[in-house]
């Protein structure tokens, strides 16, 4: 898993790319958590999925616990290009609520 | 043609994406459409990643994944030797986990009931996870 992030206009963007899963979910949360504690100036946060490959629920575990901890300090997070799958899992998931979906 | 298969590996995180992968490579005889493959890794994934999670508490334990081919229909059984569920019934219910402190989402047995045609879930020596799907014949026109 690779997740690359830039800040345009006070919006954080993060792209995760390769496969989800299981072995990777505890690097990327570790990965996540780094960034966000790291990087200034940013108000929201917009997580880019069109170069993640696999994704199965543990994904909603993983963005389920960026979401409270950003919540803190109030800053939303949004999704932005899905694939089908995780598409599914996040609406069966509700996960929509809490991160609205971006176009 | 009828086909099956049989593997055993360790239930360790780093054999998730191995096992998907062997997964859609013995079936894509059936010609199945990305879609298609795609549902099939991801309940494939789930189960194995439930075993992973709660079947050996306190050991590293095995899995077992059958798959066979019969016509067009997929059949996958993934098994265990651990813990089993006491409570399956609960733990089918969406968004239910036994390990809420890990950031799970409770939805595994949720996304194999979508993803696939058919889930069962059964106590036998541990859990044993069957599921079913149907890969759709594409046709040819001329």
């Amino acid at each position: 898993m690779q997740i690359k992030s830039r800040i345009v206009n006070k919006t954080l963007y993060v792209l995760l790319s390769g496969e989800l899963d299981e072995y990777t979910a505890q690097g990327v949360r570790k990965n996540l958590d780094t960034l966000f504690d790291t990087e200034k100036g940013f108000v929201q946060i917009v997580m880019d999925l069109s170069e993640l490959t696999f994704m199965d629920s543990t994904g909603v575990g993983v963005l389920i616990g960026r979401y409270k901890k950003m919540r803190e300090y109030n800053k939303p997070i949004f999704i932005t290009n899905p694939s089908r799958n995780a598409e599914r899992i996040f609406k069966m998931s509700g996960l929509y609520e809490i991160m609205p979906k971006i176009v | 043609m009828n086909n099956s298969m049989e593997i055993k590996f360790k239930a360790i995180a780093e054999n998730e994406a191995f096992a998907r992968n062997v997964v859609a490579s013995f079936i894509l005889p059936l010609n199945p459409s990305l879609s298609e493959l795609s549902d099939i890794k991801t309940a494939v994934n789930e189960a194995i990643t439930n075993v992973i999670v709660h079947a050996y508490p306190d050991k590293v334990g095995y899995v077992n994944m059958k798959i066979s081919t019969i016509g067009n229909k997929v059949k996958i059984s993934i098994s265990d030797n651990g813990v089993g569920i006491q409570d399956i019934e609960r733990a089918l219910t969406p968004f239910y986990t036994s390990k809420p402190d890990e950031e799970r989402s409770g939805m595994g047995f949720t996304v194999m009931e979508s993803f696939m045609d058919k889930l069962e879930v059964k106590n036998h020596n541990g859990l044993m996870v069957n599921m079913e799907k149907e890969i759709e014949q594409s046709v040819v026109g001329i």
